[in-house]
């Protein structure tokens, strides 16, 4: 009976020994996810299976777009390297699930900011980085203008699990259309379906449609409806709980936006040192501490400039001279009539 | 008792309530960490999307729960279809294997060796986007036999409009009923007095018979409601009135049963094999027509050995139709473990009971099938 007692309490240490590693300690003063990824050397990134303009691989399967760039960003400010990410791709029924799981620190994922998202699910959106709105693509020969053209039996193909399917319905409801809903989990899918003929419109946000439209056999046999039936404000996710590894990504997003803002880009970064201005001198780390603040040295935010430019030269690099959205429409900075606008680097 | 042999079962018992308790403690921490609710109360909630094709009256403004029987009822479709398929060309297929005749025979063994060696979503994304692209556009289809119509939007049938449908239903089952009773009767005829009843004439007869009686003084009656085209543009066009089957369906029901019917055929094949040539040459012997031969000795033999290995392939067949999600068809995967779950977030809820409708749908088939196969099994006396 003692052997058993004994036996017992070594499997309960054990036991309690387990659990104390897997959930860890969140009051450890220091960010967990900040010291996993400085000891792992790469920031673990998740992003789409490919949607050129945000986040695309080429052939030698390098990542590009403005989602990358946010990662790039963080990577830039943590390790000091851009290049040091790992990309993951996912789908948009996995991807919620994968941060929380801790697969991946950062979901920069064209992923829409929504209430119950942020309060529900664990997560923390940490900004915006790309306002969208949800449109129609039709073929241009149906005769459709405009979404009110819509009579009932439509079919419209478009991505499962997203905010689209439920603006979709949203939207045909307030008009009074009966439509078919059909939902693939990839977009290469939809594409595919929507080219054969299967549906009447492509739904999804504008931004996807601009760069999915690249990919139909006849691109200009088809176009963009011009109203937008909903509000998408694209950005970067971190789970919740870990507040100075939010900061960081927050940081990184902003600081690229107001460098756009001062006129600091990848070229002038270093000789922005010597600026008159404190708010220049503070954004490429000649003046103040702001590094320190977020844990980080005080060059950070000039690397992020440096290797991976100000937010208009990763729009123009990854959007505009892909042909995907050459105007920046509400995209564009507070300053030229856009609606970016960010809180001051101080 | 003997304490040295409880106490191995007992510490066995203690390890896997350990492991299961760690992994249940494990998960409940790291949701409390992450402000992770847990709970099934969302399936009440208003599930906000709607759903292609579904066998209940279902919108945005049900439940979630509705929404998953939506997708169950989907998935049991699609199965259900499947198996049927695949029984009927499992069952000719691995006939035609026997087959003396040499052109059949290879035949058979070809579709049999190329279709089960492909995998299967292949096979799915093949029929639907081959046949996709292949079929016509609403307004440039041809109808076979007047009002059918294939088209790249779906397959539009007529459809009925009951009036006292309940009436025709007890009917068929009062048929159904009677007949059991004549079969029973007619078999203790047989075995009494040695005289045969024509059956299958008076079932016949009375499946007719009852139904029509419904019609004429039950008051049963229904109407047919033919597809009919329907301009949505200049260029793009439906079907309206009728039913209409979408094509992620078929192409879905189609790729199911081609590929599990390789698996049937090959276990016909063997079942009919598996019965000693003696039998046969016996069974002629005393005088049994062919028919009789195949009817009363070889096929209860042979269904014996085919049962158990089928019920395998159903069960597979089952679970292979959650391949649905990759081409739109609205399953239990797509609907619920798809879409559900990405707007609820709640993945361990909704991937658990998913798990769990998956294992009460291959548990009910496997108490089915082998229920069946005690049945037919030898009564030892």
């Amino acid at each position: 009976m003692f052997k058993l007692i004994k036996l017992l309490t070594s499997l309960f240490a054990v036991f309690a020994v387990l659990v104390t590693f897997s959930t860890g300690s969140m009051a450890a003063g220091k960010s967990k996810t900040l010291k996993n990824t400085t000891k792992k050397g790469f920031v673990r990134c998740g992003v789409s299976q490919g949607l050129p303009g945000f986040s695309n691989a080429d052939a030698a399967g390098n990542w590009t777009g403005v989602d990358v760039d946010v990662c790039r960003a963080v990577a830039a400010a943590v390790l000091g390297d851009a290049s040091k990410v790992k990309f993951t791709p996912l789908s948009a029924k996995e991807r919620f699930t994968a941060l929380t799981s801790n697969e991946i620190d950062i979901l920069s994922r064209n992923t829409t900011w929504t209430l119950s998202r942020d309060a529900d699910i664990g997560l923390t959106f940490v900004g915006v980085n790309f306002y969208d709105g949800q449109g129609f693509m039709v073929r241009k020969n149906s005769g459709i203008s405009s979404v009110n053209d819509f009579k009932d039996g439509v079919s419209a193909c478009t991505n499962l699990g997203t905010t689209t399917e439920l603006n979709m319905r949203d939207f045909f409801n307030s008009k009074g259309i009966k439509y078919e809903p059909v939902t693939f989990e990839k977009a290469d899918e939809v594409v595919a379906a929507y080219d054969a003929g299967r549906c009447d419109t492509y739904t999804t946000d504008k931004s996807g449609l601009a760069a999915q439209r690249i990919k139909l056999s006849n691109p200009d046999d088809h176009m963009v409806l011009p109203e937008t039936i909903s509000k998408e404000p694209l950005g970067p996710v971190v789970r919740q709980g870990d507040s100075v590894w939010e900061d960081i990504v927050r940081w990184s997003l902003n600081v690229m936006i107001e460098a756009e803002e001062y006129g600091v880009n990848s070229a002038n970064a270093d000789s922005m040192k010597s600026s008159d201005n404190p708010a220049v001198k503070r954004l490429v780390g000649a003046e103040g501490e702001l590094g320190a603040a977020l844990g980080l040295d005080n060059d950070w935010s000039l690397r992020i400039i440096k290797q991976v430019g100000n937010y208009g030269e990763s729009y123009k690099r990854n959007i505009a001279d892909t042909g995907i959205l050459p105007d920046r429409g509400p995209n564009e900075l507070w300053t030229k009539g856009g609606i970016l606008y960010v809180p001051p680097a101080r | 008792m003997n304490i040295k042999k409880i106490l191995p079962q007992l510490l066995t018992l203690l390890a896997v309530i350990l492991v299961f308790g760690f992994f249940t403690y494990n998960a409940q921490v790291n949701m409390e960490n992450r402000g992770i609710a847990f709970g099934y109360g969302f399936l009440s909630q208003e599930s906000s999307f709607d759903v292609q094709f579904s066998l209940i009256e279902y919108d945005g403004s049900h439940s979630y729960f509705r929404a998953y029987l939506v997708g169950l009822l989907n998935t049991i479709l699609v199965s259900v279809i499947g198996i049927i398929f695949a029984t009927i060309i499992g069952v000719v297929v691995g006939i035609a294997r026997l087959s003396n005749n040499y052109l059949i025979e290879r035949t058979a063994a070809v579709y049999v060796e190329f279709f089960r060696n492909i995998p299967l979503l292949l096979q799915i994304f093949f029929w639907y986007f081959a046949a996709l692209r292949a079929l016509p556009l609403p307004q440039d289809t041809e109808p076979m036999l007047g009002v059918f119509y294939l088209t790249i939007k779906g397959f539009f049938v007529p459809a009925f409009i009951w009036n006292n449908l309940d009436v025709f239903i007890y009917s068929v089952i009062a048929a159904l009923i009677t007949i059991f009773f004549v079969k029973y009767y007619a078999r203790k005829k047989q075995e009494n007095e040695g005289k045969q009843t024509p059956v299958l004439l008076i079932s016949i007869g009375l499946l007719i018979i009852l139904p029509l009686l419904s019609f004429l003084i039950g008051g049963a009656s229904f109407t047919i409601q033919v597809p009919v085209l329907d301009q949505l543009s200049q260029n793009s066009y439906t079907y309206k009135g009728g039913l209409g089957l979408p094509p992620e369906l078929i192409a879905l029901a189609l790729a199911l049963s081609l590929y599990t019917a390789t698996f049937i055929a090959e276990c016909v094949r063997a079942g009919v094999q598996g019965v000693g040539k003696g039998q046969k040459e016996a069974a002629a012997s005393i005088g049994l027509t062919p028919n009789q031969v195949l009817k009363l000795v070889v096929m209860p033999q042979a269904l014996r050995i085919i049962i158990p290995p089928t019920t395998n392939q159903y069960l597979n067949l089952t679970k292979n139709s959650s391949l649905a999600a990759a081409i739109a068809y609205p399953d239990l995967v797509l609907v619920f473990a798809g879409t559900a779950l990405m707007q609820t977030g709640r993945a361990i809820e909704i991937v658990s009971i998913t798990m769990l409708t998956y294992l009460s749908l291959s548990i009910t088939i496997s108490i089915f099938m082998n229920w069946y196969n005690k049945k037919i099994a030898i009564k030892e006396k």
